[in-house]
């Protein structure tokens, strides 16, 4: 059980590339940390770098209090469960899960002890003498996990651990790894480019950018109140609806959208709607009139998608182009619809939000406006 | 649709049927080709073989016969007899085992060096090695003879042994082999509280069979049938290796053709054992991997 701080830590790699820009960060004994972020943002290279895999090119990191730039990973008491889980191929399950302790001359019956004591929690029993060739995707997920935790490491470090499984699996090994954190409390660093998981697991989300933190804090705090247009645009699934706009006093106009904000400085902005606060006019609140052209119903509600008046903003956060084509002089725009009230493509339908969940953010640096 | 595809599947599972039933009774048209091949190869062994039975005046017939007249085992028992034949045989068995093992731990340490480690000059220094591979062993043949010399090993089996520890072509081999191998398995290792030389004994060459295999055929063909550097380095009988030993039963005016082959037969043995242990070793390759995929 320890703490991990990170302090002002850079990393260049050979050729210039700069992977991690001055990051900080303070981690907590027993708290789930993820860090999240497009691919290329620098989270590996920061969790690499925790692990002791790879050397900073500045800057201090320390785990438990202890400055560990120099210690190697094997004296670092961490465990670490890798994308493609990393399995010896030629050991069995068994082999696999007591390799960490043997290489640390820990007793054989302690082995045996705590092997079976993991396998129990993971369920494992059935698979001792198997080889990881004769596993299926979860269960060598499962056996990757048990091979970190039986160590009972001061830290545990996780790159993207559920990105090979199956949609299905995923949730379930999910709501594992969660259940499993709360019963041991163990420091967790976890990786993802998923912001579901991001959302669903973190204590705290680290949201990255071009080797940068962007914002940090608990995941409810990041998705109701974004500190800037990237995080804006990368939290939450779909993503928010990002509007050109003015400020003039205490008026905003973004296209057909008026509302007023006390103390909003004048100039370029962008306002930022997220789907679910979109629901059909009602009086009194800002509304705008969306051109429905897709419709994706997914049981309880239903993802309308079309497009209105004004102009789109892009984030940076994106990672594919907008699928809908939008002519310029309009922005597409999703809301959610309860599957009662849903339109029809083709339909014009007016859709409101209340003025207090709009989010501001300055056009020039996409930092928020409050 | 689906009346289709099970037709077409049935369609596709007797062509199997069929295919198979060829290569069990007919022969494929390759056999035209490899039938001579195969007996092109043979003839010579079949040859020593029925040589090593005959009588010296037996041996003369040209053409010779592929069937022996008669079946003379006392040319075996004469060779071990008066040569020191089981002699050579363990000198070649210490020599070659003691190179194998020493090319497959000093290869694997220098193949993993400069597969896996990060140095100052690697690539220059693994490029002069490569190049080595260019040179014949007739231009470094003087420099490693006096080399040996200066070491005071000369007439010894150690001169047999000591430059043959490690090779270029053991180094490249398992280098290539070793940079295929997923570097999380490694920093899983590593993490795991493995050292480097742990890594690579408990992970690395467990996962390496086939290249170490490889390695380890091709060390002990070139050690046991190695002819020119025993000549010059071993002058006493009693140091002699097997390839060696032979030339004694060639005179200069006369040559025991039946007891050479007898000699030569009992030499070939073990390189013949070897292949046909070795094939199914090759044939099993990686069986599994841990990773996803």
């Amino acid at each position: 059980m320890a703490d991990v701080a990170l302090r002002s830590v850079t990393k260049e790699f050979p050729g210039g590339t700069l992977a991690l820009d001055d990051l900080s960060l303070d981690i907590p004994d027993g708290e789930f940390l993820i860090l999240v972020g497009p691919s290329g943002c620098g989270k590996t290279t920061a969790l690499r770098l925790i692990a002791g895999l790879d050397k900073p090119t500045s800057g201090q990191i320390s785990i438990g209090g202890q400055v560990v730039n120099g210690v190697s990973p094997r004296d670092r008491d961490i465990a670490m469960v890798f994308q493609n889980y990393a399995l010896y191929p030629h050991m069995t399950v068994q082999r696999n899960l007591g390799f960490g302790l043997k290489e640390r001359r820990t007793p054989k019956r302690e082995i045996e002890r705590r092997v079976g004591e993991i396998a129990a929690i993971l369920s494992l029993g059935e698979l001792m003498k198997r080889r990881p060739a004769q596993l299926s995707g979860g269960q060598r997920q499962r056996v990757a996990m048990g091979r970190a935790l039986v160590r009972e490491p001061k830290v545990f470090l996780l790159d993207e651990p559920l990105s090979n499984l199956d949609a299905k699996l995923r949730v379930q090994m999910r709501a594992e790894l969660k259940r499993l954190h709360q019963k041991l409390g163990i420091t967790t660093v976890y990786v993802t480019h998923d912001q579901v998981e991001a959302m669903t697991l973190a204590d705290r989300i680290v949201v990255m950018s071009a080797g940068r933190a962007l914002q940090t804090g608990p995941p409810q705090v990041v998705y109701s109140r974004p500190a800037n247009l990237f995080v804006a645009g990368f939290i939450g699934s779909p993503a928010m609806n990002l509007l050109s706009g003015r400020a003039d006093g205490s008026q905003v106009v973004a296209g057909q959208l008026a509302f007023s904000r006390a103390g909003v400085p004048g100039g370029d902005v962008v306002v930022g709607i997220r789907p679910e606060s979109l629901g059909p006019a009602s009086d009194g609140r800002p509304s705008l009139e969306l051109e429905v052209d897709l419709v994706e119903p997914l049981g309880e509600v239903a993802l309308v998608h079309g497009t209105v008046a004004g102009a789109a903003v892009q984030s940076g956060a994106e990672e594919e182009k907008e699928i809908l084509a939008a002519p310029a002089s309009r922005a597409p725009v999703t809301a959610i619809f309860t599957a009662a009230d849903q339109p029809a493509p083709g339909d014009r339908v007016r859709v409101g939000v209340a003025a207090d969940r709009i989010h501001l953010f300055d056009l020039a640096t996409g930092a928020a406006i409050r | 649709m689906t009346g289709q595809t099970t037709a077409a599947s049935r369609g596709a599972a007797s062509r199997r049927a069929g295919e198979r039933d060829r290569g069990q009774f007919l022969f494929s048209r390759w056999h035209l080709i490899l039938i001579p091949v195969a007996a092109a190869m043979l003839i010579p062994m079949i040859w020593m073989l029925v040589t090593s039975v005959e009588t010296l005046n037996e041996t003369r017939h040209f053409p010779p016969d592929l069937l022996p007249h008669t079946v003379r085992l006392r040319n075996y028992s004469d060779v071990l007899l008066h040569a020191p034949f089981a002699r050579w045989f363990v000198n070649t068995v210490i020599v070659t085992v003691v190179s194998v093992a020493g090319n497959l731990l000093f290869c694997s340490l220098a193949g993993y060096a400069f597969a896996r480690i990060k140095f100052f000059g690697r690539e220059v220094v693994f490029v002069a090695i490569l190049a080595t591979l260019m040179i014949p062993f007739q231009v470094v043949m003087i420099p490693t003879f006096i080399i040996v010399k200066d070491l005071g090993m000369i007439n010894t089996l150690g001169a047999l042994i000591v430059p043959n520890l490690a090779g270029a072509f053991g180094i490249f081999l398992l280098r290539q082999f070793f940079r295929t191998l997923p570097v999380e398995l490694e920093e899983a290792a590593r993490i795991d509280g493995a050292s480097r030389l742990g890594v690579l004994f408990k992970i690395i060459l467990p996962l390496s069979g086939p290249a170490l295999a490889t390695l380890a055929v091709i060390t002990f063909l070139w050690t046991w049938n190695d002819f020119l550097w025993p000549l010059i380095t071993i002058s006493s009988a009693d140091n002699m290796t097997l390839q060696l030993g032979l030339t004694t039963f060639q005179g200069t005016h006369q040559t025991s053709t039946n007891l050479l082959m007898a000699a030569n037969v009992m030499s070939v043995l073990p390189v013949l054992l070897l292949f046909f242990l070795a094939q199914r070793f090759f044939i099993r390759g990686i069986a599994s991997t841990g990773l996803k995929g």
